[in-house]
């Protein structure tokens, strides 16, 4: 049976209904994972035994006749720069190459409690900081589409890992795109939560009011299973809402007759691929064929949001990495004082585009550029904030397409780091507002994956998963599954 | 207004960092900061005097909780990631 491709409420069925157990589950995976991983190297950390113990103690729990939760026995992957207890995490980073950590993150901990089954620590961007997973301190992840193009970044390994059917879902996270950029270029559905909704306790940090966890999957059904599990308050996590988290099962519904889908312009201006619009335009006409009414919206304000962006998040950044300095945990390179072997640990521990960005962040914070950089960008926030705001008033999403382009080539833009965040130009006015957004897969251009990004007002993530259900019941374009050589 | 950075700067931020470069790296590090302010250059059209500033984006002011005491980190186990421990302490080059 070809388990790695179906989806976790089938695969939680099959279980239910004893056709497999978990452990066998978890040996199929991980047979997938030695058939593909050489090429792919979607992961930093494989998890074997933990896995297999885990899977046997829900197949025990099964046995009992506990009532089990719909991820109990799910094969799943988690980035890199989310914590887990006695786990190595690395943040794909030499700087951390061996740090354990002491707890679990707030996602870890309750995917635990679902008795998911955690298969392994994927690769990323350095400290999430790229789009393209080319900066990791370890090795390059290839897309399981083309393995000449990159799976995107920063959550690169995460996406490459659902899409090839290495794990049923990961969890990735995203800053300015990281989640649905890389689930655009693999072809799987990823979601970016309200900032606020889930806990970014025991996230490693990279810009903590952009910073947030979110889903990697399959389909629209396994999404709403994945966001009943992780979002919610966290005691540990002062950002986190009180709001209650409603059952995300109940907004699958295949209806979308009379929603104000607004369609800004300044997402589909220059620098788009010719063919990528079309594709997105051809995704409008379905949806209006479907009931939906679109219409186009201006926010002036988005080509600020990069640059604005950019320097926040450097800023953010710069304060954030400061802890590593070879003292508690990490990477120490031996100096005869402190001074020295602070600066020759973090000289050698990040990598380039880590420190290129911490400089800025610095730079940016200093006293004579604070207020022209850091507070000017905090002001273009509100100005992105209140604009989405008010488009919002019309209309009940907005949709763009999540990326100029489909997958670019390994090494296109490696030397070139603003060509590399220009990137995430469709994706970082999201995050700046801290709203919900998700990329959805759209049909294919040249054998690679197009990705549609649909942006709802804040805890509105209903409104994203009945859109997505509704394409996803009228069309077969949102499933793409890779042809990889095995 | 924004500036271009010189290598001064960099050498500046590279020590307020502890960051340790090369004559190579600063120049190198010099130019592509440069490619990146000029793009942030735009900013310089935007008049947003009236606008204030968001730290971040939810409406969240002093969320506390009660300061009752509750277990801590196992001390093992984060001594266990130490380059280097002794008596139960991180140990570090002298700092005096």
């Amino acid at each position: 049976m070809q388990l790695h491709t179906l989806s976790v409420h089938q695969l939680s069925e099959l279980m239910e209904k004893k056709e497999v157990s978990s452990e066998e589950l978890t040996r199929f995976h991980l047979e997938r994972i030695n058939q593909v991983e050489d090429e792919l190297q979607a992961f930093v950390t494989i998890t074997k035994e933990e896995a297999l113990a885990q899977a046997r103690a829900v197949d025990e729990k099964r046995a009992r006749g506990e009532k089990l939760s719909l991820l109990a026995g799910i094969p799943m992957a988690l980035k890199d720069n989310i914590c887990t207890l006695g786990v190595k995490t690395t943040c794909a980073s030499k700087i951390l190459y061996n740090f354990i950590p002491p707890y679990d993150a707030g996602v870890a901990e309750r995917l635990k409690r679902a008795d998911a089954v955690l298969i392994g620590k994927c690769n990323m961007d350095e400290f999430a900081m790229g789009s393209s997973t080319e900066n990791s301190g370890f090795f390059s992840t290839k897309n399981p589409f083309n393995s000449e193009t990159v799976p995107g970044g920063s959550s690169g390994g995460s996406a490459a890992a659902v899409a090839a059917g290495e794990a049923a879902f990961a969890l990735g996270s995203d800053t300015g795109g990281s989640i649905r950029q890389p689930a655009a270029f693999c072809g799987v559905i990823g979601l970016k939560p309200t900032y606020g909704y889930v806990s970014q306790y025991g996230l490693i940090s990279y810009a903590s009011s952009l910073d947030q966890i979110g889903p990697l999957t399959r389909d629209m059904t396994d999404l709403a299973l994945i966001l009943n599990t992780i979002c919610g308050h966290d005691v540990k996590d002062s950002t986190t809402t009180l709001a209650e988290v409603p059952d995300f099962r109940k907004c699958l519904v295949n209806d979308i007759k009379g929603l104000r889908i607004g369609l800004p312009q300044e997402y589909f201006g220059t620098g788009i691929k010719t063919r990528l619009a079309e594709k997105i335009h051809e995704a409008i006409r379905k949806l209006e064929e479907l009931g939906a009414i679109c219409e186009e919206v201006a926010l002036p304000h988005t080509e600020y949001a990069l640059p604005a962006h950019y320097i926040i998040s450097s800023a953010e950044a710069s304060s954030n990495l400061a802890r590593y300095d070879g003292v508690r945990h990490g990477l120490r390179v031996e100096a005869e004082d402190v001074l020295n072997m602070f600066k020759k640990t973090r000289s050698q521990g990040f990598g380039a585009e880590v420190k290129r960005r911490i400089m800025l962040g610095t730079h940016f914070l200093s006293t004579s550029n604070y207020e022209a950089y850091y507070v000017k960008a905090l002001k273009v926030r509100t100005l992105i904030r209140q604009e989405f705001d008010r488009a919002f008033e019309k209309f009940d999403c907005l949709l763009t397409p999540t990326c100029p382009t489909t997958a670019f080539k390994i090494g296109e833009k490696a030397d070139d780091p603003l060509a590399m965040y220009l990137s995430e130009i469709c994706t970082l006015p999201v995050n700046m507002a801290g709203l919900p957004a998700m990329s959805l897969p759209f049909g294919m251009i040249e054998g690679l994956p197009v990705g549609l990004q649909l942006i709802a007002p804040h805890f509105t993530e209903g409104t994203l998963l009945r859109i997505g259900y509704t394409l996803e019941q009228s069309t077969d374009q949102t499933r793409p599954m890779p042809g990889l050589s095995r | 207004m924004p500036m271009k950075i010189t290598e001064k700067d960099v050498e500046q931020a590279a020590l307020l960092s502890r960051l340790e470069l090369t004559a190579q790296d600063t120049t190198d590090c010099t130019k592509s900061l440069n490619t990146i302010l000029e793009y942030m250059d735009k900013l310089n059209n935007l008049d947003a005097s009236t606008v204030d500033p968001s730290a971040h984006v939810l409406r969240l002011k002093n969320v506390f909780r009660e300061d009752k005491r509750e277990p801590s980190l196992n001390k093992e186990s984060v001594l266990g990631n130490a380059p280097e421990e002794q008596a139960g302490a991180f140990k570090v080059p002298r700092i005096v």
